[in-house]
């Protein structure tokens, strides 16, 4: 239980920290919103122009220490401000619409790349030498790839030149998002070559990792006692090796998130896919403010609640961690 | 080696001198072709400039984008801008920034991993909760929300964000290394016969975490490496100087693959591939100086026709007479296959 309530702890600190994070980017950085808001809105008189600010949320009212209070006080009530491009639509609306397609295809892209980086990881380290360890630099080759690059060059081939998969945006124009089978069908073929990039940048980590703890784990006495028991070969890597190797790679897939929701950031510009990604983009190409903070607060809270779920499987795969709470 | 339990030699009488390039002789064929890699890369950098037939920015309407050909050997941007130029002058910009975010973030690792680890306490407390908290937050959406408040996007202003957000992950590992070296027996000699703690940190501990540092850099190099082209990519960088993600900015806005004038995008993109596998092939070599389990085969040396790695169970060999009942029994040969196919044997 203390190793539950620690982590507990550090995530609430964790979520303090971006929030206030989150408060001081806009006072501590040089640019200003309001300036952004009176060329958006020439005609305004200045005290018109002090109101709107107020709604947006970007109006610096009061002391510090002031501000800080309302600003908290406006996050537990859900009230992130107006967006400025898409006005008067509350920042909270357009999160609301664009993060389920996010949450969807990235998260399944992730669980795939995850279970099936770990898998080729396992049989590498099993098989050592052998054609895996032969392709071990093309694979950092494939790593040191930037993403977009490689993405882009997926879409000219597959999407440009060959017409298997569109080129761009979650469904097909003209179709009402829905749950009916016209849109899933659409958002589904729309979102293969996506998450195929994501899948293909992302797994060689995961498999490079798994591989090199395997190994150290394979060389261990008790997997050779276990052979030497005449255990199956299955059974030995899987129960003994795997069992005990797959536990760094766990708390590395929590610390790891951050990159893959970088990951998708990009993916998203890149396909024009209507998630959370690009609309922070395009947020931070037209300067909309309360927009931007909106969206890095709740990516932020998204991977500590991702961090936070991996957190309690790890307590689950490994006993140690729920031994040192036993005394 | 694993192989054989040989007599320990006698104390060598004459101090052993280090030969020239036994460190290169050490390294595996990976790690060697990572640093030819990064040499090649470095070379560039130092000369590019000088070499580049073009200015990187005069644009030549008449051109206009080109297929390469003898006059420009990577072919023409649509502004009839030199790509090969462009590529020359990049790289060493792209080095050059990333080599500056790895020195401002491993100096802050090694600041906050040292302190944590040595002070103990509450201070390593505070530091390693601020590491981690870092560490969960994610930095590109941070990084892309930082850049866009800048009002003016410059080098500078990448480095200085990118170093300030880079540290956490090597801050961690130092300070658990720093930790475990904290409590070893030289420390504590050094503690006993009354040396500072400023003594201890920079001729006791320091000196057993260079290998870790340099790994940690290279990784952080990378990391910007990386960063920085994709923010380049997004427009978040100084669009008017030349990097590669400048390049890969322009190529893209400019509709480079549809219009099929790959040699303009496809050529940044290798540069950056080919630099970021470098560093992590040399990498991989660091690591593998450090855990001798995950070194090449070819360190291994071949008994009883099958290949022995370092870190191998030691084999016994064939000691039992041939064409008995059950020749093998616990003297076969002791490899994991044969201990598997006996025990198949057996049910």
């Amino acid at each position: 239980m203390q190793f539950i309530v620690r982590r507990i702890v550090f995530y609430l600190v964790a979520a303090w920290a971006a929030l206030t994070v989150n408060f001081f980017i806009p006072r501590l950085m040089p640019g200003n919103p309001a300036e952004v808001l009176f060329q958006k809105f020439p005609s305004l008189q200045p005290g018109a122009l002090k109101s709107l600010e107020a709604e947006f949320g970007i109006g610096h009212a009061g002391s510090l220490v002031h501000q800080y209070f309302s600003y908290l006080d406006n996050i537990f009530h859900g009230n992130l401000g107006l967006s400025v491009i898409e006005y008067p639509a509350h920042v909270s609306t357009i999160i609301g619409e664009t993060l389920p397609w996010t949450l969807t295809l990235v998260g399944t892209a992730t669980v795939i790349s995850f279970t099936l980086g770990t898998g080729l990881g396992i049989l590498a380290a099993w098989r050592r030498g052998g054609w895996f360890d032969r392709i071990l630099p093309a694979l950092s080759f494939l790593q040191g790839v930037p993403y977009f690059f490689l993405a882009l060059l997926l879409v000219d081939a597959v999407a440009i030149h060959l017409h298997w998969f569109p080129i761009q945006q979650g469904y097909s124009e003209g179709l009402v998002p829905g749950w009916h089978w016209p849109f899933i069908q659409s958002a589904l073929y729309h979102s293969v070559l996506p998450a195929f990039t994501i899948v293909l940048t992302s797994m060689a980590g995961w498999m490079l990792q798994m591989r090199n703890v395997m190994i150290t784990t394979i060389g261990e006495d008790y997997v050779l006692a276990a052979q030497a028991k005449g255990l199956s070969s299955r059974r030995v890597v899987m129960t003994y090796a795997a069992r005990n190797a797959i536990l760094p790679n766990l708390s590395g897939f929590a610390l790891s998130l951050g990159f893959v929701i970088s990951g998708a950031l990009i993916m998203e510009i890149v396909f024009s896919y209507p998630g959370i990604g690009l609309t922070l983009y395009n947020a931070v190409t037209s300067d909309d403010y309360p927009l931007m903070q909106g969206i890095f607060l709740i990516i932020a809270l998204a991977v500590l609640i991702a961090n936070f779920i991996a957190d309690a499987v790890y307590v689950i795969a490994d006993p140690r961690a729920r031994a040192r709470d036993a005394h | 080696m694993a192989v054989a339990v040989g007599v320990v030699d006698p104390a060598p009488t004459v101090p052993v001198k280090r030969r020239r390039g036994a460190a290169w002789r050490q390294m595996s064929v990976k790690a060697k072709v990572g640093a030819l890699i990064l040499l090649l890369f470095v070379l560039v950098a130092i000369i590019g400039p000088y070499v580049a037939p073009y200015n990187p920015s005069a644009e030549n309407i008449v051109t206009g984008a080109g297929a390469p050909s003898l006059a420009h050997l990577l072919g023409t941007t649509t502004f009839g801008q030199d790509v090969l130029s462009q590529l020359l002058v990049g790289i060493r910009a792209t080095l050059i920034l990333s080599l500056a975010v790895g020195v401002i973030a491993t100096a802050l690792s090694v600041v906050v991993g040292i302190s944590a680890g040595f002070l103990g306490g509450w201070g390593d407390e505070g530091l390693s909760l601020l590491s981690n908290v870092f560490l969960v937050l994610p930095a590109l959406p941070l990084l892309v929300v930082l850049l866009g408040y800048v009002p003016q996007r410059g080098d500078l202003t990448t480095i200085i964000v990118l170093g300030a957000l880079g540290w956490p992950w090597g801050a961690r590992v130092i300070r658990a290394q720093t930790l475990s070296l904290r409590n070893r027996d030289f420390v504590s000699a050094a503690r006993e016969t009354g040396d500072s703690s400023w003594r201890i940190i920079f001729f006791e501990i320091l000196p057993n975490e260079v290998s870790l540092i340099a790994a940690s850099f290279v990784s952080t190099v990378i990391y910007a490496i990386g960063t920085s082209v994709a923010l380049a990519f997004l427009g978040l960088a100084d669009e008017n100087s030349w990097t590669l993600g400048t390049m890969l900015y322009w190529a893209q806005s400019q509709s480079a693959l549809q219009a099929n004038a790959w040699w303009w995008f496809v050529p940044p993109g290798l540069a950056v591939a080919f630099l970021a596998a470098g560093l992590v092939l040399l990498n991989f070599g660091i690591d593998e100086l450090g855990n001798p389990r995950l070194r090449d085969a070819a360190g291994g040396s071949r008994i009883d026709g099958r290949r022995w790695r370092p870190a191998d169970p030691t084999p016994v060999l064939h000691l039992a007479p041939q064409g008995g009942r059950s020749s093998g029994g616990l003297l076969r040969s002791f490899s994991r296959r044969s201990v598997t196919e006996q025990a198949g044997r057996a049910r």
